[in-house]
């Protein structure tokens, strides 16, 4: 059973609510004065660069903080923030398949930190999107009255917005507990099924929609990366990448949240991790397989002869193949440390994936090349950083990563 | 909930139903083709007879009608054509020049909206903001444009550009055919008409291919036996002809006669079987696991109570 210390949530009772749900059970100086760490310094020193920068990107527009061009008008805030975000946060969907419909019940505590690290990975994929989007405030146009059904985006619009608003409702059960209304809790978790099984139909969606985005440039993705399966590719990837994505995730907050995790300990987590990677062995290789399917089909074995065949080549062996046995290892000789530096590594090789597709091989035929400036790199970090700060917030007084006293023993 | 084999088998039955009933309107609305207006009009543009250096008058002209500045080079500056240049939000067409057949017969070629039959940029955007209108301009509608650019990702001919300085009210920006002015009065654009050499022929689109063909005939060691637009990427408003290849005149003669909607066609059209069978597929799989899970759960009960 767990322990917990009085910082905790569920385990606060100092007769003030803005002290118990706020400030951790502190005395606001208290509480102030433990923000003072250095990770927090060095969030305040990116927020000090960054929010100006924030401010000119409002105030002058797009030109004024980026590189985007008539003939790039796609850069880093599409490839990292949008294309790696929606990636990276599949872990939610996933992981709530596995013990919500698949029945294994043993990732149930896996699945709230997921869900969160998923909704607020949506969240700031939309943030995101305020600063690439020229008119943000038209953000919910498409959804009200201006329809273009035939755009792929229009599809990836809808996806994303329902899907959200699917982990809101997944979040209401931590978030109602936290609160301490426990009739609405009850309620809330009455929809969990309904909206996992709808939140794996607007994934396999609108990860694969991301993908079918370049099918309509064919003359702009270099071939190699250009092909009908990216749909797939998407898709299959960015399972991959969420599996990673909790392997690791998972991992640093046992390590970062140490009172909190203690229900959860560290040989169960090692196990966890091992099926996990048994899983991402898996899906690597599947995705390994049908790139080569996808070389052969489209008959381009001599475009690999070219520079641009050997950076496929990284990308393939060195980012996919190599991670998916490395996860084989890991699960042939039950090493954990393995598996998280193949979640990493197969993580690293979605970025480089999401990247290759969206910025480094489009355009790749035009003198005009694109080098995002600093100032789109600086909104970047900044909107990561303000995201994992919101995380840390949230799961200092959600019970994600704890089960809530009053609920134990109640599966997930 | 119980779910026993004949439950499932219906179950099963259903989904499949479903499954096909869905995919057939799809099926036929993959297969309609564009055929578009029959009357609408095109550009023939013969490169052969554009002179470029000391007129560019047809880039003049566009930005007066569109109230654009005047371009920065005036037309006896020969550097504007040092560097091969494209569309911006200030420019919606240029004159580049190109080596042709001998070095003191340049070929000049103008660039704007090709005015596509099937325009990629339309079928991209997500909130319709492209229309193909049945006088045949593309045109642009800035009130709902949310500015994703995705337009110009899928544009095959790096037409539509965008105003990124604005931070109120940033346009995307492109040659409209001068619809509002004069095409929707059926009168020929404002580049057209400036042009000393009548290198450009306004017509129907029907009738400029006849033109164009003829042209080819008369003189085949003038052109090349290419009308260029008229089948690419579905075939477009503006059409040219050149005596030289066309790749070497900066138009790419790589992007085959699919019309663009189609690349993305299939794909949207199998997101309702997506619909149809990913719930009930995970459905069962619950209900399955649930049931299995009753079934170890009275066992175990069972076995509590014959121990008991
Ligand atoms: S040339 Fe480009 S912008 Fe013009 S209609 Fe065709 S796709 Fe649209
Ligand atoms: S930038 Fe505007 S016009 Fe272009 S696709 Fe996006 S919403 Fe449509
Ligand atoms: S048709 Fe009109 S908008 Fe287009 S290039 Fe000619 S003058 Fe400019």
């Amino acid at each position: 059973m767990a322990t917990f210390s009085p910082s905790l949530p569920g385990n606060v009772n100092t007769g003030s609510w803005l002290r118990d749900k706020l400030f951790l059970g502190m005395t606001p100086k208290a509480y102030l004065r433990s923000l003072i760490t250095p990770w927090h310094m060095v969030a305040a020193a990116i927020l000090a660069i960054g929010l100006p920068v924030f401010f000119q990107r409002f105030a002058y527009g797009i030109g004024a903080v980026s590189n985007l061009t008539d003939t790039n008008p796609w850069g880093i805030w599409i490839g990292i923030d949008v294309l790696c975000g929606v990636a990276l946060a599949a872990g939610g969907f996933i992981i709530a398949s596995i013990v919500h419909l698949f029945g294994m019940k043993e990732y149930a505590p896996l699945v709230r930190p997921a869900i969160l690290t998923g909704f607020l990975g949506y969240a700031f994929v939309v943030v995101g999107l305020m600063f690439d989007l020229g008119r943000p405030w038209r953000l919910p146009y498409p959804m009200t009255f201006a329809f273009g059904t035939s755009s792929v985006m229009f599809e990836v619009g809808w996806c994303v917005a329902l899907y959200l608003g699917c982990q809101f409702v997944e979040m209401f059960p931590p978030i109602f507990e936290w609160l301490g209304y426990k009739r609405l809790r009850a309620w809330a978790m009455t929809l969990v099924l309904g909206t996992t099984v709808l939140a794996v139909v607007l994934s396999t969606l609108h990860q694969s929609s991301l993908g079918a985005l370049f099918l309509i440039a064919p003359s702009k993705l270099h071939p190699l990366w250009y092909s009908m399966y990216l749909p797939v590719y998407f898709l299959i990837s960015a399972v991959a990448g969420g599996i990673g994505m909790i392997i690791f995730e998972s991992t640093l907050s046992h390590r970062t949240f140490k009172t909190q995790t203690g229900h959860l300990s560290h040989a169960q987590l090692d196990h966890l991790a091992l099926g996990l990677a048994k899983g991402g062995a898996i899906v690597l290789y599947l995705y390994f397989w049908l790139k080569v399917v996808g070389l052969a089909h489209e008959h381009q074995w001599s475009l690999l002869l070219s520079g641009w065949g050997l950076w496929w080549l990284v990308e393939v062996i060195g980012f996919i193949l190599a991670p998916a046995f490395l996860f084989l290892f890991a699960v042939r000789g039950l090493s954990p440390l393995l598996a998280r530096v193949a979640a990493v590594w197969t993580v690293l090789g979605l970025i480089l994936n999401r990247l290759n597709v969206s910025v480094v091989a489009l355009n790749w035929n035009q003198t005009e090349r694109y080098i995002p400036h600093w100032k789109e790199i600086t909104i970047t970090i900044t909107i990561i950083t303000i995201g994992v700060l919101v995380f840390q917030w949230m799961v200092n007084r959600m019970p994600i990563l704890l089960q809530h006293p009053d609920y134990a023993g109640e599966s997930h | 909930m119980n779910l026993n084999r004949r439950d499932f088998l219906k179950f099963a039955g259903a989904t499949t139903a479903t499954a096909a009933l869905t995919s057939l309107p799809i099926k036929a609305e993959a297969t309609e083709h564009f055929t578009g207006h029959p009357d609408r009009k095109g550009i023939l543009v013969d490169t052969s007879l554009c002179i470029g250096h000391n007129c560019r008058r047809c880039e003049f002209a566009c930005a007066k009608e569109n109230y654009l500045p005047t371009p920065d080079k005036p037309p006896e500056d020969a550097s504007v054509f040092d560097q091969r240049r494209r569309t911006h939000p200030d420019q919606f067409t240029v004159i580049n020049r190109f080596p042709g057949r001998s070095e003191d017969m340049p070929v000049y070629a103008k660039k704007q909206c090709m005015h596509c039959d099937e325009p990629a940029c339309a079928s991209a955007c997500l909130v319709g903001a492209f229309k193909k209108t049945p006088e045949g301009a593309v045109t642009y509608d800035a009130s709902v444009c949310i500015g994703c650019r995705y337009c110009m990702v899928a544009c095959p001919f790096d037409i539509p550009t965008y105003e990124y300085n604005s931070a109120l009210h940033p346009r995307v920006r492109k040659c409209t055919f001068c619809f509002e002015t004069k095409l929707k009065e059926g009168k020929a654009p404002a580049c057209v008409e400036a042009c000393p050499r009548e290198v450009m022929t306004f017509g129907k689109r029907e009738d400029l291919i006849k033109v164009a063909r003829q042209k080819i005939a008369r003189n085949p060691d003038k052109y090349v036996d290419h009308i260029y637009g008229e089948h690419e990427v579905g075939g477009t408003s503006w059409m040219y002809l050149s005596p030289v290849p066309f790749d070497s005149i900066g138009m790419r003669t790589d992007l085959g006669t699919t019309p663009y909607p189609e690349l993305t066609r299939n794909y949207l059209s199998a997101a309702p079987l997506v619909m149809a069978i990913w719930p009930s597929f995970f459905l069962t799989l619950y209900l399955f696991n649930k049931r299995k899970d009753q079934i170890a759960a009275e066992e175990n009960g069972k076995h509590k109570e014959e121990s008991a």
